[in-house]
């Protein structure tokens, strides 16, 4: 993708100001319905979730306990994977955001939840509720675009170390608490600017490592040790469903915003943005999955990714109610109201992490006759100077508006 | 959930002592929750849990009035006739907490307590829980506290002034002090059929425990201190208790106070009057970096409460101070006084955030 205001076919283009604005007062209009309205049936509705939850989360330790016995693992490890699933997604992620606030109980309340991940709620409430979802998309100031360590945009520059990004990509899904806690300490940007020796970035690593402390006595140790001679099938059924969680957030949280066509935003563009406009971003920068009712539970209601980043605050349970009114809204605007199935999604996403592993324009530019140069450039760019890279990307870039004016 | 340490257990030293190890230990395997979640899912009336309860009756004494019966939690002490107890109840899925004064007698068999409800028009909590809560529910609850009781040695001859819903405290009185032999109970009510605990009271009347003067406000008016006097000829030897509307215990202290008897009063008032609105200001919560705009005639509670801070609260009155938390900075004003409480940087000073409005930008430590 390349930032909107650098297209050539800007999709708000025939949008008014006055357009904007009538988006936001209808947006408000719909949030508002919804607040006027959340009640008992919502209450109801995150309590049987947490119910659910820790009836599934218990009893799938139980079997585990005898996880000697085949069968016992393969259920017991399916059940935990989805108890994790929901902990995290529909019941910790939403509840972090405060959605359920308004229910006035300590114990379901943003600033009381702690969560099975590695990073600690507050932690993440403000990398993930203020950094990301006030600057969705933009640039240089969004660092969930990519996290730090993987290229998701054409005007992210490439760096040599990205030509390995769809491993460590994979490694980072495997492991993704682990990576969204390193994130949260901002921990590769600490370590290189040499801060590590920051009391307040110590204190914060510490809460970290207290955490992760916390869940492996659980997960390895004292689970584990209860299961008796089961001890070890109950140790490698806790790293599967610590696995399966991870790859599983993983791809919901790839299809929120990475997919192909979903837009970028420049830093300045930000600048003064009114409402409406702050809302048209969060409409284009957002892509849904479509799915059964069931999908829209374990993604934690992520699967409306549109409607989650206009309202994150409302409750996830009243996304799909509202989901006809936007999409309407998109169609009465003429956006693009991006959604598509979860294995569609994923793919787009990968697709765009392997893509842009390369150089832009690289890959467009490479036939098998000139594979061989090509990959001479590649070298080049790789082992080459910062400026060596500068001067070899404009060729590529050069080349590219060459060949399309060609073919045009 | 929330990451607190359960809470002693008020069982034998050395019996408490080894479940808080085997809790400590439970923690390891509930992490992030703690292990009273998963009780809660089985026993939330257990020993240790927070103190709960369960409606397991709901008795309907007038056309607006209803008494709930409530099988407290295991942690439960006994309280002192007359005093109150907050319960919080979730309506429409938002939990809500009120004080209302308790009914029951200390030794009923089960075990049980109860409180009385009048429904007043507009409340949200007291209409819940007359009209539209059923047995089962499960409600949350505060130990008993408040002074409006009698003394440990009671007095010879007492009087009870009450009006409509003041007269629970006092029946919650009447019938654990069966020791008072010459009570006086005046209660005013709009109507013969409005008086709560009418058919209580009469009987007792009846059976000559108490001399009970009604008074149907629909058709007679209001009384006031000096008609109560004519009734009540020996007022000033009774030690008096009274409950009910403020302009009703203004009166009477204003009575009293000519009569030189001031210190016979023993008042209890169910809501704040409100005298004053200043200025409003930012209100800012340190601790969980949240800025509000209240204005000058709103509670902080109110305010906070409705931009979703999680506030603790009480009787939304100002007299049980469950809803204290330190002013760090700023001006608070008592919107039943007017006076207004200031702190500067450093400072701590507690205000009840029920009956204190903004005076300015505040900082408050929560």
């Amino acid at each position: 993708m390349t930032v909107l205001q650098k297209k050539a076919d800007n999709p708000i283009e025939h949008l008014t100001p006055e357009d904007i604005e009538l988006i936001g007062k209808e947006l408000d209009d719909i949030r508002q319905s919804v607040i006027d309205t959340r009640g008992e049936n919502d209450a109801r509705y995150i309590r049987k979730v947490i119910d659910v939850h820790r009836k599934i989360e218990l009893g799938s330790r139980a079997v585990l306990l005898a996880s000697g016995f085949p069968p016992a693992w393969v259920v017991g490890t399916i059940g935990l994977s989805v108890a994790k699933i929901l902990e995290n997604m529909e019941i910790g992620h939403n509840i972090l955001h405060g959605q359920w606030d308004w229910m006035r109980d300590p114990k379901i309340h943003s600033t009381t939840w702690e969560w099975d991940m590695a990073s600690p709620a507050d932690q993440w409430k403000h990398s993930h509720n203020e950094l990301h979802h006030t600057y969705t998309n933009v640039i240089g100031k969004d660092n969930d675009l990519g996290y730090g360590i993987m290229r998701v945009d054409e005007d992210q520059p490439w760096q040599p170390f990205h030509l390995g990004q769809p491993i460590w990509s994979f490694i980072n899904a495997c492991f993704f608490e682990y990576g969204i806690a390193a994130y949260d300490l901002e921990l590769g940007a600490v370590v290189a600017k040499k801060q590590t020796k920051d009391p307040e970035f110590r204190a914060r690593a510490k809460a970290v490592l207290r955490k992760i402390g916390k869940q492996v006595a659980k997960d390895y140790v004292a689970h584990p040790l209860l299961s008796g001679p089961n001890f070890l099938p109950t140790l490698a059924a806790n790293f599967t469903a610590n696995l399966v969680r991870n790859l599983w957030s993983n791809s919901v949280i790839l299809c929120g915003h990475f997919p192909e066509g979903v837009e970028t935003f420049e830093k300045k563009s930000i600048d003064g943005e009114t409402r409406g406009e702050w809302y048209l971003r969060q409409m284009l920068g957002s892509a849904n999955i479509s799915g059964s009712q069931a999908m829209h539970i374990m993604t934690g209601n992520l699967s409306h990714q549109i409607e989650h980043h206009l309202f994150p605050d409302l409750p996830s349970n009243r996304y799909a109610e509202i989901a006809p009114r936007i999409r309407d809204l998109f169609d009465r605007y003429g956006l693009n109201y991006h959604t598509a199935p979860l294995p569609q999604q994923v793919g787009s996403a990968w697709h765009k992490i392997i893509r842009l592993s390369l150089p832009n324009g690289w890959l467009e530019l490479t036939n098998r006759r000139n594979l061989l140069s090509q990959l001479a450039v590649l070298y080049k760019m790789t082992t080459g100077s910062p400026k060596v890279r500068r001067t070899l990307q404009r060729k590529l870039t050069a080349g590219v508006r060459l060949t399309r004016a060609a073919a045009a | 959930m929330t990451a607190t340490a359960p809470r002693p257990s008020p069982a034998r030293p050395a019996l408490s002592a080894l479940r808080d190890r085997a809790m400590r230990l439970a923690e390891y395997v509930t992490t992030p929750l703690l292990p009273a979640d998963y009780l809660d899912m089985v026993n939330p009336l257990r020993a240790g849990a927070d103190l709960r309860g369960r409606v397991v009756a709901v008795q309907r004494e007038t056309a607006d009035a209803a008494t709930l019966v409530i099988r407290p939690g295991a942690d439960w002490q006994r309280h002192v006739p007359g005093q109150w107890v907050r319960i919080g109840i979730d309506v429409d899925g938002v939990r809500m907490w009120r004080a209302y004064s308790l009914t029951s007698h200390l030794d009923r068999p089960d075990g049980c307590i109860s409180v009385t409800v009048k429904a007043i028009p507009g409340g949200k909590v007291s209409n819940h829980l007359v009209h539209r809560t059923h047995p089962g529910t499960l409600v949350h609850l505060d130990q008993a506290t408040g002074e409006f009781v009698l003394p440990a040695q009671a007095p010879a001859k007492v009087l009870f002034v009450t009006a409509g819903s003041g007269i629970t405290p006092v029946m919650g009185i009447l019938r654990n002090h069966d020791e008072l032999t010459d009570v006086v109970v005046v209660h005013s009510a709009p109507t013969p059929e409005d008086v709560v605990f009418g058919a209580d009271l009469r009987e007792l009347a009846a059976a000559g425990r108490i001399r009970l003067i009604e008074q149907h406000t629909d058709t007679a008016g209001l009384l006031d201190a000096a008609a109560i006097a004519e009734l009540v000829p020996d007022l000033a030897e009774r030690a008096t208790w009274a409950c009910g509307p403020v302009g009703m215990l203004e009166a009477l202290e204003e009575h009293w106070s000519a009569a030189g008897i001031a210190d016979r009063l023993f008042t209890e008032r169910f809501r704040p009057t409100v005298v004053v609105a200043g200025e409003g200001g930012t209100v800012t919560f340190t601790g969980t970096g949240t800025s509000i705009e209240a204005d000058g005639a709103t509670p902080i509670l109110d305010a906070a409460e409705e931009a979703g801070v999680l506030m603790p609260s009480g009787c939304r009155m100002g007299i049980c101070y469950g809803c204290v938390l330190p002013l760090r900075e700023g001006a608070v004003r008592d919107l039943r006084t007017g006076e207004v409480t200031t702190a500067v940087p450093g400072d701590g000073v507690l205000v009840q955030t029920c009956i204190s409005a903004a005076a300015g930008a505040c900082d408050i430590d929560h």
